[in-house]
């Protein structure tokens, strides 16, 4: 957007099934260190499909006030961590900025998913009187900005979105436009979890969940073996800042920019017009004011459901011809993760500018040739100033967001 | 504008409900409510096939999505807008919603988990559509398909703030030229016992149970809390000059939209009305608005206890003087607290008494409050030219919002 100030991601936090902070969710994605595994739970094998990727070491006590346990749900909990990592990780005193020019946007697809069962279940086995205080707010979409806010003194413009795995990335977009408008930070990003037994057979009624019960296979986009996705848990929360705001405080490390952004949603199937996926694409490199060529790699959205995988590879090739640009979905070692995931490809997208190195996509051996595209299947040292992230939502959502080198002038070229 | 709010169908019977003073809060009759501690709601009387749904489409929408399509397309049939000779990505969706599918979650949860007895539910049972119940996406993509729009679609879940929340939204969007045309409101439909339990345990609903008929009491020194309701209202919302090119009857201008969060508790207000305060200062300097120049307030108004002292301080602070002679009503006290829905029913409500020249009364307004010492227009509905208005909410979560419209000058057909 030309003119306007820039935008920069300051910090970032990261609750991945590969990692609870940054690095190493970073060195387990280069190294190729699978967290999909038997979902265990609860007795998962009386359902059809088994295989999750859940966050295994987050002890919720050990980083969150004793009196925010009761009243949040788990994906809550991993939203709070991850953004107190991401504003200390900006080293943001919140105390010394402007109340209401701090604003928090996240998205979550479920909900207090969990909680929200325990509470189904205490109202239809016991009666009303049973259910907890904290219900109605543990539960609602809003829960994460709004206790993000509290948390860190946040009073400037707060939102929730939804638009399933396309939430997350929306949110970052709408952080992006707070932020033009003249908010001088933002909090942003998403986190799901829904892994109880019910969030867990509602996933799977979509049709789309891997039946199979080998990790290493379940979950294989753009392959010709793809036959579904893996869920997962967790998210990232990134700190978004104006490049004149961050400049007066202080700031001196940036971990990039966030160049562009542009959402459009798919005509009914069978309406005999273009998917909108090439379309965002196009609009978020305008918005970005970046050339297709400039794009070192893109982030798929990689469902690996045949159909869905071949579109994208269609809207790919054609903004940016055949094999044009490298292409990779390290969500496959997570599992998809809803409106978490998309946050988590914009830290990596980063973390590959950073290091000239982009991870591979672990278990996609197998790509069909019409694909045409280039999908990373071993890590790549290769130079990278400007990424793509995409992301799809259930039912024609399409998002793209564009993240670039940069510094606290901000973009570099 | 489409309107679907208890009381009556459509538009016309909306405000014939609001101009008359009379209120639609009932005893529950969707279930046996005798179990709960608060035991009142607004309904509507809605048949989703009469209402030009097909059969397919009432199976797999939530209620709050039917009031949703139902409301969108009686508000392009209400704007004459023809969008089929628009590019279908220069509309977008915007939704706003704070329980989204909760009444479809409530329904599958009695069946998949046999009325609360197993926690590891029976998969069974399952629906086809229990994903786009656990995720709302589908919400505004329903929408979306309706009005065949390919631009920006998103569901705005603030809690109570989305209902205004959504349409500020769809301002900015039109602000930063991503479109031109934007389908924006909200909907919600929560009278199920999950979501009555909710409230009852936090006591923020009213046990007024043996008169429903006057049970939401705003400003009231007798109220008690709020009721429940549903409803639903969608806008066409244009670019100024796109309506004035084709002529377009234009029912109000939105000026001025801000929302600010208070940082302070999920669902406690501080009775100073500060950060409400400071959202209706930034409305109003979006719009360039003078405080002595808004003409009536339509206040949030939700009838409990702390709400009303904080919103009536709110007021006083960001308006100074002009808080003494402006009017102040609350159609809650008629239609009931529809959640997510009510700040669209609210900017529908304003839109009309712009064009009426007619404030809404608040209703059950008997005896004031010393606490609450505005003019809050009891009983009557007062003739008045009206030229802007401010609407505000509060929400769960911390979510304070304002929005200032004004009567079309010259901009009408």
């Amino acid at each position: 957007m030309s003119g306007a100030t820039p935008v920069l991601v300051t910090g970032m936090g990261v609750a991945a099934p590969t990692g609870l902070d940054t690095e190493t969710f970073w060195r387990a994605s280069l190294a190729g260190q699978n967290a999909v595994a038997e979902h265990d739970g609860f007795d998962v094998s009386r359902y059809p499909c088994r295989l999750a990727g859940r966050i295994r070491q987050f002890d919720a006590s050990e980083h969150l006030p004793g009196r925010l346990l009761p009243q949040t749900d788990r994906m809550t909990r991993l939203a709070l961590f991850a953004a107190e990592r991401a504003l200390s990780d900006a080293a943001v005193d919140t105390g010394a900025l402007p109340e209401y020019g701090m604003g928090v946007v996240t998205s979550t697809a479920c909900g207090g998913f969990e909680f929200t069962h325990r509470e189904f279940a205490k109202l239809w086995a016991k009666g009303p009187h049973h259910v907890s205080v904290y219900e109605s707010f543990a539960w609602f979409y809003a829960v994460n900005t709004g206790q993000i806010s509290i948390r860190h003194g946040m009073r400037g413009p707060c939102a929730a979105l939804v638009a399933e795995q396309a939430g997350g990335l929306d949110a970052i977009g709408q952080a992006l436009r707070s932020a033009r408008r003249g908010t001088a930070l933002v909090t942003t990003g998403g986190v799901d979890s829904a892994l109880d037994p019910w969030g867990w057979v509602s996933q799977v009624s979509g049709g789309r969940v891997s039946t199979s019960t080998e990790p290493e296979e379940a979950y294989l986009p753009f392959d010709e073996r793809a036959h579904g996705y893996v869920p997962g848990e967790g998210g990232a929360i990134l700190v978004l800042e104006r490049a004149d705001a961050a400049l007066e405080r202080g700031v001196s490390r940036v971990h990039g920019v966030v160049s562009g952004h542009a959402s459009t949603f798919d005509p009914p199937r069978g309406s005999g017009r273009p998917r909108g996926l090439r379309r965002a694409i196009e609009a978020a490199l305008s918005d970005a004011e970046v050339g297709a060529q400039e794009i070192g790699v893109v982030f798929a959205d990689a469902v690996g459901v045949p159909q869905l995988d071949q579109e994208e590879a269609e809207a790919l090739r054609g903004v940016f011809g055949p094999e044009g640009v490298p292409v990779t979905a390290p969500k496959v070692l997570t599992g998809r993760l809803s409106a978490g995931g998309p946050p988590v490809d914009v830290v990596s997208a980063l973390l590959t500018i950073r290091d000239g190195l982009i991870p591979a996509t672990a278990h996609t051996a197998r790509v069909p040739a019409e694909y045409g595209i280039d999908v990373v299947r071993e890590n790549r040292a290769v130079p990278v100033r400007h990424a793509l992230v995409l992301a799809r939502g259930r039912h024609g959502f399409n998002s793209a967001l564009v993240v670039s080198a940069g510094d606290v002038r901000g973009r570099h070229g | 504008m489409g309107v679907r709010a208890p009381g009556g169908c459509g538009q016309k019977e909306f405000w014939d409900l609001l101009s008359s003073g009379r209120t639609a809060t009932r005893r529950i009759s969707f279930f046996d409510p005798s179990p709960h501690r608060s035991q009142i709601a607004g309904e509507c009387a809605f048949d989703p096939l009469a209402e030009g749904l097909s059969p397919r489409q009432v199976r797999r929408m939530d209620r709050a999505t039917q009031f949703a399509v139902v409301c969108a397309r009686e508000a392009v049939d209400d704007s004459g807008v023809d969008l089929t000779a628009l590019e279908p990505h220069r509309i977008g969706v915007t939704l706003g919603s704070a329980v989204a599918a909760a009444t479809s979650l409530e329904q599958e949860y009695v069946v998949l988990s046999d009325t609360g007895r197993n926690w590891l539910v029976d998969d069974s049972y399952l629906s086809p559509h229990m994903f786009d119940y656990l995720t709302p996406g589908v919400m505004p993509a329903e929408v979306a398909w309706a009005v065949g729009a390919e631009g920006p679609v998103t569901l705005v879940s603030d809690g109570c703030t989305s209902g205004i929340d959504a349409v500020g939204h769809a301002c900015e969007r039109i602000e930063d030229g991503s479109v031109d045309v934007v389908l924006a409101g909200a909907t919600d439909t929560p009278i199920t016992p999950i979501v009555v339990a909710c409230f009852d345990a936090i006591k923020a609903t009213t046990p007024r149970n043996d008169d429903p008929e006057h049970a939401s009491r705003p400003f009231d020194r007798t109220r008690n809390g709020f009721v429940l309701a549903e409803g639903a209202a969608m806008f066409v919302l244009e670019e100024y000059e796109h309506a004035r090119a084709r002529g377009a009857r234009v029912y109000a201008e939105i000026t001025g939209y801000a929302t600010r969060c208070n940082a302070y508790h999920m669902t406690g207000l501080r009775s100073d009305g500060r950060e409400m305060a400071a959202a209706i200062e930034a409305a109003l300097r979006a719009s360039r608005t003078d405080p002595g120049d808004v003409d009536y307030v339509n206040a949030h108004g939700s009838g409990t206890k702390q709400n009303d002292r904080h919103e009536t301080a709110a007021v006083r602070r960001s308006l100074g003087s002009r808080a003494d002679r402006v009017p102040v009503s609350s159609i809650k006290s008629m239609v009931g607290h529809s959640l997510g829905a009510i700040g669209s029913l609210e900017i529908a409500a304003c839109a009309l008494a712009l064009d009426h020249g007619l404030i809404p009364p608040t209703a059950n307004l008997h005896e004031p409050d010393p606490e609450c010492d505005l003019d809050y227009v009891p009983l009557v509905a007062r003739e008045q030219p009206l030229r802007t208005v401010l609407t505000i909410g509060s929400g769960f979560g911390g979510f304070q919002s304002a929005m200032v419209l004004r009567r079309p000058g010259g901009v009408r057909a």
